[in-house]
């Protein structure tokens, strides 16, 4: 059996409380890090394990601290990415309200390997009641020295502020995070230089995802070869996955890395609702291309998701079942983006009004013949020619939607209506 | 407000960093986010105002422009629409007797619809104020109207009074 590690908090009560989670061994493998690994040792257990990023892109986590400069003559920043805007994601919200002194320690742990002595985390203003219970937390991790200067009788001193967004998706982007930081539009930067070099005031900084970070205290304590155990080789350990949309039993799920969509779906969520029959599934979150039924059978992990010409994104599952007009769910996802665009580039930014106005177009039986045509040309416009992966990922998810559900597009065109009003 | 803004610019080693939360503070105090409370931020934190103005028209969470007493932000974003978001959107639309973005004329409800807001799990979800209700059916929303009515009408006249004026 499974034994899950990242959620072992999350039905007790007041597991939110410095004293529930001392009362599992928390903290013990921050004092462990201080007390007999280097910052160098810590880096390479995390190489070891294998861990990559849990906020999207999956890159080696251990390899993105050793680009962090030596001796850099500034300050180093850790940031954790807590925005959580891709649609169909919640974990690390729920991490943050039931358990925040995991990611609190993972943080320490982090900032120990890279030599960084300030953190933001930098949450969306949303999240009220993780953003009191981590303020909590945090001041109790002060108050028992785990935070603060000297920490644990070491030389490590460290700091976590808080810092709320105010709801805009991009902020999710790594360097658009560190814009808004700065208190300026949150708008991708170029790169490189890369954050881990030249980051928030100019200064390396480290980017990892709330889940990332609460991996790391684990790592810590039982090893790099527990975690490279579970899953596949190529991107092991434990996972969380977002259940939502059109199952029995949405919500938050721990399980390895690797384990095939259906089994999630269909054993784990209960499946569609009686009498329904699954008919995609996005696997990612909104920016991960959707995958008909009859892909069901794929892993889902970083390389096997990639594969199969999907991502494994933030893990955000959404079922669709048969009672749903892909039409529709194309529209949305894509007016999201349209929202959400920040507008820097062009392709993005005009691009997907367009979209959005074809696509309105056909799902209300207004569509025109040439309008299939017209959305290949314009995702082909668009992936590849953003700035930022926030263009790809919609041109992505169109595509799938055409490729795999063509027939519906066809259909509202032919019958000038909606086949499922 | 100034002392708050004051605590939170020194997370920072520059000032400019701490607009956003301080627009997050000033709105809490005034309710949303006129020219001259922008113009006060600016001066509190000693930057631009065009730095200020800049932030408070980019971020969704920012209103220069007031809201109503309730505002009933909901989710209708992939996961809470294919759990039927859109009917309570029209349901919503229909007993307020005002479209998305309207505010009752007694200036207690403002409807607005939102983007994901990380809460797949209990679709659909709305937030109001600081506190989101999943789960959300037709009576659930009833329920809730009902509820925020009487609260409105406890409060004394004194609270009405405060939130009449604020943002003057
Ligand atoms: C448009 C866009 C939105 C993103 N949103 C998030 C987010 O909400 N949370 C997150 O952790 N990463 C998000 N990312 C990925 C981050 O840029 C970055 O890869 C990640 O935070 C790195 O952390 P990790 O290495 O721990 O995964 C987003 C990326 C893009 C392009
Ligand atoms: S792709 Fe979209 S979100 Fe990204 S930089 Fe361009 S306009 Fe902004
Ligand atoms: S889609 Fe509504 S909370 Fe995520």
């Amino acid at each position: 059996m499974f034994e899950p590690v990242l959620l072992r908090n999350m039905e007790v009560p007041d597991g939110h409380l410095l004293a529930t989670y001392e009362a599992g061994g928390g903290y013990q493998a921050l004092a462990k890090a201080l007390r007999e690994h280097t910052p160098d040792e810590i880096i390479d257990l995390v190489k070891q394990s294998n861990l990559r990023g849990r906020g999207g892109a999956g890159f080696p986590t251990g390899m993105k601290w050793s680009f962090v400069p030596k001796r850099a003559g500034k300050p180093k920043y850790l940031c954790c990415n807590a925005d959580e805007g891709e649609p169909g994601t919640f974990k690390d919200r729920l991490i943050m309200e039931r358990d925040p002194h995991q990611l609190i320690e993972g943080m320490a742990i982090s900032a120990y390997a890279i030599g960084a002595e300030t953190a933001y985390v930098y949450i969306r203003g949303e999240y009220v009641l993780a953003i009191r219970r981590l303020e909590q937390a945090i001041a109790e991790a002060h108050a028992k020295g785990y935070l603060g200067t000297r920490i644990l009788g070491s030389d490590f001193s460290f700091v976590v502020h808080i810092h709320c967004g105010a709801g805009a998706y991009i902020c999710g982007e790594e360097t658009a995070m560190l814009d808004s930081l700065e208190g300026k539009r949150a708008q991708p930067r170029l790169k490189p230089p890369f954050p881990a070099v030249e980051g928030l005031y100019a200064s390396p900084t480290v980017i990892n995802n709330v889940e990332t970070l609460a991996c790391v205290p684990h790592i810590v304590a039982r090893g790099p070869g527990w975690f490279r155990g579970i899953g596949p080789e190529g991107s092991p350990g434990p996972k969380l996955y977002c259940l939502s949309g059109q199952v029995l039993k949405p919500g938050l799920y721990e399980l390895p890395m690797g384990i095939p969509l259906r089994e999630l779906v269909e054993d784990h969520a209960g499946g569609p609702p009686p009498g329904r029959k699954i008919k995609a599934v996005i696997p990612g979150g909104v920016s991960a291309p959707l995958i008909p039924e009859r892909g069901l059978d794929v892993r889902m992990d970083f390389d096997s998701l990639a594969a199969a010409g999907s991502m494994l994104g933030s893990a955000g599952v959404i079922v669709i079942d048969d009672s749903t007009c892909m039409v529709k769910v194309a529209t949305r996802i894509i007016e999201f983006f349209h929202h959400e665009s920040c507008g820097k580039c062009t392709p993005c930014r005009e691009g997907l009004n367009w979209v959005v106005k074809v696509l309105r177009r056909v799902e209300a039986g207004q569509g025109t013949p040439g309008d299939l045509e017209q959305l290949e040309a314009l995702c082909k416009g668009i992936f590849g020619n953003t700035f930022c992966a926030l263009g790809d990922g919609a041109a992505m998810g169109l595509r799938a939607a055409l490729a795999h559900f063509e027939h519906e597009f066809v259909a509202h065109i032919k019958e000038r209506r909606c086949p499922f009003h | 407000m100034r002392e708050k803004i004051e605590a939170a610019a020194a997370r920072y080693p520059d000032q400019r960093s701490a607009i956003m939360p301080a627009l997050l503070i000033a709105q809490k105090e005034y309710g949303y986010l006129p020219g001259p409370v922008l113009e006060e931020v600016a001066d509190i934190l000693g930057v631009e105002r065009i730095w200020v103005y800049e932030l408070a028209t980019f971020y969704t969470l920012f209103h220069t422009a007031p809201v109503g007493r309730f505002h009933l932000q909901l989710c209708d974003n992939v996961s809470c629409m294919l759990r039927r978001s859109e009917d309570l959107l029209g349901h919503l639309e229909a007993v307020l007797g005002i479209e998305r973005g309207g505010t009752t004329p007694d200036g207690l409800f403002t409807l607005s619809t939102v983007e994901c807001l990380g809460a797949c799990e209990m679709a659909p979800v709305m937030q109001v104020g600081d506190d989101y209700l999943g789960n959300l059916d037709i009576a659930r929303i009833d329920a809730l109207l009902d509820r925020l009515r009487a609260a409105a009408e406890q409060a004394t006249d004194a609270d009405l009074a405060a939130a009449g004026s604020a943002g003057k």
